[in-house]
């Protein structure tokens, strides 16, 4: 009695969770038109919705690349001919109505590589689940925990310039204000135009005895985020410093040959001089 | 009795065991320092070596006149300065003052690649250039025999160089000084002779950095926090602080640098400001920044009109990049359809509200000023065909660029693709040079 009790509830469970899943495919298909949030994509933007795009553009032929989530020059061109081919107003930006037509004319695209392997995830602990990667992209396009974040680096640096960039940085003013870090990483990137220093971010940072962080260790230390953010904005042109190639603590200093440089500024425990 | 033994053992066994730790410990740290002390003995011999095949090669350039063996050597002479800079950079030198050195062996490798790649027969190397290669040979001459003289050094009392790298742990002298004095004298040399190049060769890249001064009516504290307070849009000022930089010399124009702290949201902002005419420079505003809420395209709209508000005026969007939530925008001046980017300023939009909390005036303040536009020499067909025929031409308009020598040009830019990757090139609009290629 009890045993077919138990396959009762099975079998009806079984029926609600088979009728769902068809309600879901029944729907599905309207849900795809949206799939794209509503943001307006344009040339620079990252993140998942530009992915989908990328991935949309290569399934139609229009842009022949990966699919990296970073909406660069290669993605431009390609959005750019397929509006001319589709007569639309040829300006290289993804707003509401292209990618309606983007949509309708990917009709059969099943969502991308990285969404297939989060269902992976999802098919071995629920195996009567079809893998059906749309359901996923409506609304939370952004938000998605098992997703790597987008890296986007400024143009001529890779992500490991940076990372190597914010390394020393961390290690030489973790203490100090932002545009203390800021001003140090931009003395980096002065020194590499200095005609009396290495040309490359390695052959200055790496320098024997050019930074302390490097020659106690510190510059092994994991920066956080905010020295990344200084490094990228010192990279974009922002330069505290006015074109500083030496900075000193007046507390620890013990060269004494680097004091009789012209100071321009002080900012928080560093003294910057040309 | 028995006791006493086991106990003696015991600690006669722990003395043997401290002694051999200190023993492989001792080893290990005398195998590190050799290792190192190789590396820095390498370095300086390769350079003492580099510095006299240099010497000999500028001496054999002097006395050349064909085309066709004096660029192959000028190209040995730029070669071998910059192989003589990486084995400077690989010695510790940072108590030893060598930087003009240095700048020296830069110097010698712009000239000679300059005159290297030029079409010697066409343009030959003129008077003036000679008189600076036999400059930079007797400099030379003067380096290397400094160099000679350390390498004599060390070869016969021994001297190491990991002494002088730990000049600064111990804040004293090493035992023999020769190394570090030998260096010195060097540097002295190579500071009276700074007549090595000509005009052209100032590296314009390292003058552009610095403020350039400027005229007008100087501004005090107070104005300064007031421009601040005007120009940076996040308000609840709590704190505002303004101080005077230091750089008093004719060359650089002074600036203020201001901080603010702000309340909700809690935040920072730093700001410089010129004295003279008290012109923004740049400001960054550092506060946590929400989930994102509006598009790059949007931030662009923003900050247009921010540059508008602010009376910058015929601004126009050339490149935006989104760093998570922070989106960047270079904006550039663009007249008649003519872009003149060195007028440029950089915008850092948060993306959670469009509020602008960075922005960059530094190049459009040292090179803004009224501007007669040329008419092009050459028309836009002439000008494309200039192009290699590879590349597909995308967008195509005029454009003022900075050149090499830190002078501006009018030019016509073509941006184009070729395989997959995108080009921006720019011809000159009077003599169709390519005066820049950039693969973006």
């Amino acid at each position: 009695m009890q045993k077919n009790f138990h396959f009762k509830t099975a079998f009806i469970i079984l029926c609600i969770i088979s009728i769902s899943l068809i309600t879901l495919n029944i729907y599905l298909p309207k849900k795809e038109v949206d799939a794209f949030s509503s943001q307006v994509l344009s040339r620079g933007s990252t993140g998942q919705d530009v992915k989908e795009l990328q991935e949309r553009l290569i399934f139609i032929g229009f842009l022949n690349d990966k699919p990296d989530g970073v909406f660069g020059w290669n993605t431009y061109w390609a959005l750019r001919n397929f509006q001319k081919e589709f007569g639309m107003k040829v300006d290289g930006i993804a707003g509401t109505k292209l990618k309606e037509k983007l949509t309708k004319a990917t009709k059969n695209y099943k969502g991308n590589t990285a969404n297939n392997t989060s269902n992976n995830n999802n098919t071995s602990n629920n195996n009567n689940m079809p893998a059906k990667p749309n359901t996923n992209n409506p609304n939370n396009s952004n938000a998605k925990p098992n997703n790597k974040p987008i890296a986007n680096a400024p143009n001529g640096y890779t992500d490991n310039d940076i990372k190597l960039m914010a390394n020393a940085v961390y290690g030489e003013s973790r203490g100090e204000p932002y545009i203390g870090q800021v001003a140090v990483a931009a003395v980096i990137l002065n020194r590499l135009t200095n005609a009396s220093f290495p040309n490359s971010i390695a052959g200055v940072i790496y320098q024997p005895g050019a930074f302390t962080a490097v020659a106690d260790g510190q510059i092994n230390l994991t920066p956080n985020a905010q020295a990344k953010k200084a490094v990228i904005d010192a990279i974009n042109g922002w330069d505290p410093t006015t074109g500083c190639i030496y900075y000193y603590n007046p507390k620890t200093a013990t060269n004494q040959w680097i004091r009789g440089r012209p100071i321009i500024l002080t900012i928080g425990q560093h003294i910057f001089c040309k | 009795m028995k006791g006493s033994w086991i106990v003696a053992g015991v600690l006669g066994a722990a003395l043997i065991g401290t002694g051999y730790w200190g023993y492989t410990q001792n080893r290990d740290l005398k195998e590190m320092n050799l290792k190192a002390e190789n590396n820095y003995q390498r370095a300086f011999n390769e350079l003492t070596f580099d510095m006299d095949l240099l010497h000999d090669k500028i001496g054999t350039t002097l006395a050349m006149n064909s085309r066709t063996s004096l660029s192959p050597a000028l190209a040995d002479v730029w070669r071998l300065s910059i192989q003589a800079k990486s084995d400077i950079a690989q010695l510790p030198l940072k108590f030893v003052p060598f930087d003009k050195t240095q700048a020296f062996l830069t110097g010698v490798g712009n000239f000679s690649y300059k005159t290297a790649v030029r079409d010697l027969n066409k343009e030959p190397l003129t008077a003036k250039e000679y008189s600076n290669l036999r400059n930079i040979y007797s400099t030379a001459e003067k380096i290397q025999d400094g160099l000679r003289n350390v390498q004599t050094n060390i070869m016969n009392k021994n001297l190491s160089w990991i002494d002088v790298g730990q000049m600064s742990a111990e804040r004293k002298a090493p035992r023999d000084n020769s190394i570090v004095d030998g260096f010195k004298h060097i540097e002295q040399v190579k500071a009276t002779t700074d007549n090595d190049f000509g005009p052209t060769f100032s590296n314009g890249q390292e003058e552009s950095k610095g403020l350039k001064k400027l005229t007008g009516k100087k501004i005090d504290e107070n104005e300064a926090k007031k421009i601040a307070e005007d120009a940076v849009p996040l308000k609840n000022v709590t704190k505002i602080q303004a101080t005077r930089s230091k750089s008093d010399n004719d060359r650089f124009e002074p600036f203020y640098s201001v901080t603010m702290a702000h309340n909700n949201p809690v935040a920072d902002t730093y700001m410089e400001i010129t004295e003279t005419a008290g012109l923004p420079i740049f400001f960054i505003t550092n506060r946590p920044i929400a989930k994102q809420q509006i598009s790059l395209d949007d931030a662009v709209k923003k900050g247009l009109s921010y540059l508008n508000s602010k009376n910058y005026k015929n601004m126009e969007l050339y490149d935006s990049s989104q760093y998570d939530t922070i989106g960047v925008l270079q904006m550039v001046k663009s007249i008649d359809d003519v872009r003149i980017y060195p007028e440029a300023i950089q915008l850092k939009v948060a993306l959670d509200n469009g509020q602008i909390i960075g922005f960059n005036a530094k190049n459009y303040i040292t090179s803004n000023h009224v501007r007669k536009i040329p008419t092009p020499k050459l028309t836009l067909e002439q000008a494309r065909a200039k192009l290699n025929k590879n590349v597909k031409v995308e967008e195509e308009r005029l454009a003022i660029i900075l050149n090499d020598f830190n002078k501006e040009v009018l030019t016509y830019e073509f941006l184009g693709t070729y395989n997959h990757d995108t080009y921006d090139i720019f011809i000159n609009s009077t003599t169709g040079d390519e005066e820049k290629v950039k693969k973006l």
